[in-house]
């Protein structure tokens, strides 16, 4: 048997953006061809792995630790479940928003995973899919050294998914010059905005890198969530089924890994006009209040 | 004050070019940022000769600690009768217990509680804050020792980052117990020393504690409050019957074996006696701006440190207690003349070196010049500019002034005066015994003490002539 490589992917992107029917639905996409995927979900919420395990409520590594006082009491097959197409699922979990320090429960979680041996050779592909806003270091634990090395954004054509792109990208450099982090491409989940395609094909020229795949809008991945399921186990006929097989194809096929070229805010904001996104500022009324 | 008489040897020029020959190692942005804080004292200059209270220049060993160390160690560690709780990870709680000599009275866990409690965080405190677990462990610690009158929180670095809201709890558990359930937000990254962590303190002492209780007893025209005084081998214990005997009431300690409640009631006192200006001056201006108590500086190192500041003290009130105070120093005059009959002798004409935390650089060289001997170099872990003001007419012209001395630059400034004593901390201590030249642990008087008051000063003269002339040193070489 020839050496697997494993691959390990972050998936980041704005919050609300659909990162997580995304990551699940493409996961389900790689399984169907065949590869082996373990999703490690990392935002407190916890609801990255629902649509693969049918089940919303998974017992989280750090929900784990609570109950038992220490990860050192903690064994991998409290908190690993297999679902839909075997693909392997853990949840990070952390606390609710307000308190403690939820980047630390991601540093915990996958500490602790890379010390049980989670990472198994049968392994073709790891995803982590983090939460929205990386907030503090904890949320960018998935791309230190020797984790993940392709990190694909999900965008739409809305001017803050954009800026949250671009913004990311920065923090893609930071950590592409100390280790092997690449970003992979920009996945557009569209929301129906003018010209959605061609304004992310346009951003991700600029920022260095490609639309890997445009994801069109349609109520089936609605319909598939309602039942706590992907488009791909729901209604396998579907085309939009066909749309997350072939991004996950495109995923598995990937050979573009570039250090990426982020935006300067003008440059941005000069793009999302040239695309009538944004309007140009009339600085006279800046700071002057309705009724002065 | 008079000037005092330049040491032989001791020139600005020489200290000057000291100065300028240690720094010669450094780079060039360390030896910058390093020069403001070293200088050869120029009493009656309008401004102090160094620079103070910045952050420590990376890469030189720095005897300094962190907020947490000042606000457990030196403030709340020292009040006997309260729980203090070190919340958060195990080490600072268990490195910090017992370790400065604030003696207490008292039978531990019962009416003092001279132990260690912690909330020893793990990963899940962290990840989902330790909010609730504070809680808990203040209930089971009140449950455990319900003697106690109040309890403590201070916070580490961890609560600080991940923002948990002691304050909250306290504010909670303070109605739920009905005693004081003190927060004091002291993490170690605030500030430049552990200078910080004294003022953090002194805020919560303002905020949460006093004004809160009132004496039992009824109150007179004599009630004086001992302030910054921490009892460091019974320090207090040989201060309050001084001021006792000219006919003063201490109605409260500051906080060397002191007890909340009365702490709580200091208020109502008709003069705050400070010892420690560095840690505790911030109290004092608050109970002065509030309450109108007037405060003193005084000092109780050596005799004539001593009967200056009794006869300070005495210009406050009536010509009952001048006179009071003119009979007790009557009184102990052979007692300390004994002492210096002892001692002086054999200690006249030798020199030290002190660097020790916000107080001692200055308010013991008048007791080393009871005994003979002259300073020739002194500094601070982390005085402020108004300490430094004070230093400079203690020490003679030309001697050398250094801030945050780093132990490169103390030992070279030690080869160079080559001292008959060094009196500086533990971690300077076998450095200079191994070099050959006695030394005086001052942040804990080498297991020793009291050194306040006239007792004290029999005690003082004993150790300091103990660690010079011991015959060790003409035994002992060293091999290299």
């Amino acid at each position: 048997m020839s050496e697997k490589k494993l691959r390990q992917i972050a998936i980041y992107g704005k919050g609300g953006i659909g990162k997580s029917t995304t990551t699940q639905n493409t996961v389900a996409g790689l399984a169907s061809l065949g590869k082996k995927v373990l999703i490690i979900g990392c935002d407190p919420k916890a609801d990255s792995t629902r649509l693969i395990l049918h089940s919303k409520a998974q017992e989280t590594v750090m929900d784990k630790v609570r109950e038992l006082g220490t990860v050192e009491d903690l064994e991998l097959e409290d908190v690993l479940r297999v679902g839909y197409g075997d693909v392997k699922c853990v949840e990070s979990g952390g606390p609710e928003p307000g308190v403690g320090c939820a980047g630390r429960g991601v540093i915990t979680a996958i500490n602790f995973l890379e010390e049980e041996g989670a990472y198994t050779p049968d392994l073709d592909f790891v995803f982590y899919d983090v939460l929205g806003d990386v907030v503090c270091g904890g949320f960018a634990m998935p791309i230190r050294e020797n984790k993940a090395q392709e990190i694909y954004i999900v965008v739409s054509g809305e001017m803050m998914a954009m800026y949250a792109a671009n913004n990311i990208s920065k923090g893609i450099v930071k950590y592409a010059s100390s280790g092997s982090v690449r970003l992979a491409g920009l996945i557009c989940n569209s929301r129906n905005t003018d010209r959605e395609a061609d304004l992310i094909t346009a951003l991700a020229e600029r920022l260095g890198t490609q639309m890997i795949h445009f994801v069109p809008r349609d109520n089936q991945v609605q319909r598939a969530e309602l039942r706590r399921m992907t488009v791909i186990e729901y209604s396998p006929e579907h085309p939009q089924a066909d749309e997350y097989r072939t991004l996950a194809q495109k995923i598995a096929d990937n050979k573009m890994f570039v250090v990426p070229t982020p935006l300067e805010m003008e440059e941005l904001e000069d793009l999302l006009m040239e695309f009538g996104i944004m309007e140009a500022e009339d600085e006279s009324i800046v700071g002057v209040a309705e009724s002065a | 004050m008079a000037e005092r008489k330049p040491i032989k040897g001791i020139t600005k020029e020489r200290t000057e070019k000291l100065i300028e020959e240690t720094l010669a190692v450094l780079p060039e942005k360390a030896q910058k940022r390093r020069a403001p804080h070293l200088g050869a004292n120029e009493p009656g200059a309008s401004s102090c000769a160094v620079k103070s209270n910045k952050k420590v220049v990376p890469g030189v060993m720095s005897q300094r600690g962190c907020a947490y160390a000042g606000a457990k160690g030196v403030v709340w560690g020292p009040i006997r009768d309260v729980v203090h709780v070190s919340h958060g990870p195990i080490g600072c709680g268990v490195y910090s217990w017992g370790t400065r000599r604030n003696l207490m009275q008292g039978i531990p866990g019962v009416t003092s509680f001279p132990l260690d409690f912690t909330s020893d965080f793990q990963e899940r405190d962290i990840v989902y804050g330790g909010d609730i677990k504070l809680e808990k462990l203040l209930r089971e610690a009140d449950e455990l020792f319900p003697l106690n009158k109040g309890l403590s929180v201070l916070s580490e670095c961890p609560v600080g980052l991940i923002g948990d809201d002691i304050n909250a709890v306290t504010k909670k558990m303070e109605k739920e117990l009905g005693k004081f359930v003190i927060p004091c937000n002291c993490e170690g990254f605030r500030g430049v020393s552990q200078s910080l962590g004294h003022h953090i303190s002194n805020d919560s002492i303002r905020d949460h504690v006093i004004g809160k209780r009132g004496f039992k007893e009824e109150t007179g025209p004599y009630d004086v409050a001992l302030i910054g005084d921490y009892n460091i081998g019974g320090d207090v214990w040989a201060a309050i019957p001084i001021l006792e005997e000219i006919g003063l009431n201490v109605k409260a300690t500051w906080t060397g074996d002191g007890e909340i409640e009365k702490i709580a009631a200091t208020n109502a006192v008709k003069l705050n006696l400070i010892h420690c200006y560095r840690s505790m001056n911030y109290m004092c201006k608050v109970m002065e701006e509030k309450w109108g108590i007037p405060w003193l500086e005084y000092n109780f190192f050596g005799p004539t440190k001593i009967e200056e500041s009794l006869r300070a003290i005495a210009e406050r009130f009536d010509d009952k207690i001048k006179k009071n105070v003119e009979k007790v120093i009557k009184k102990y005059k052979p007692m300390m003349q004994a002492v210096l009959d002892e001692y002086k002798p054999r200690l006249e004409g030798k020199t030290a070196m002190l660097f020790v935390g916000g107080l001692r650089p200055r308010h013991t060289v008048g007791a080393y010049e009871d005994l003979g001997i002259q300073i020739t170099g002194t500094g601070y872990e982390f005085a402020h500019q108004d300490d430094y003001d004070r230093t400079s007419p203690e020490m003679a012209k030309g001697t050398l002034i250094y801030d945050d001395v780093s132990e490169f630059e103390l030992e070279k400034f030690v080869e160079e005066f080559k001292p008959d004593l060094v009196g500086s901390g533990i971690k300077e201590k076998y450095v200079f015994q191994k070099a050959g030249v006695p030394f005086r642990q001052l942040h804990s008087w080498d297991y020793s003490g009291p050194y306040h008051g006239y007792n004290g000063f029999k005690i003082f003269a004993r150790d300091i002539d103990m660690a010079i002339n011991s015959p060790t040193w003409d035994l002992v070489k060293a091999p290299f």
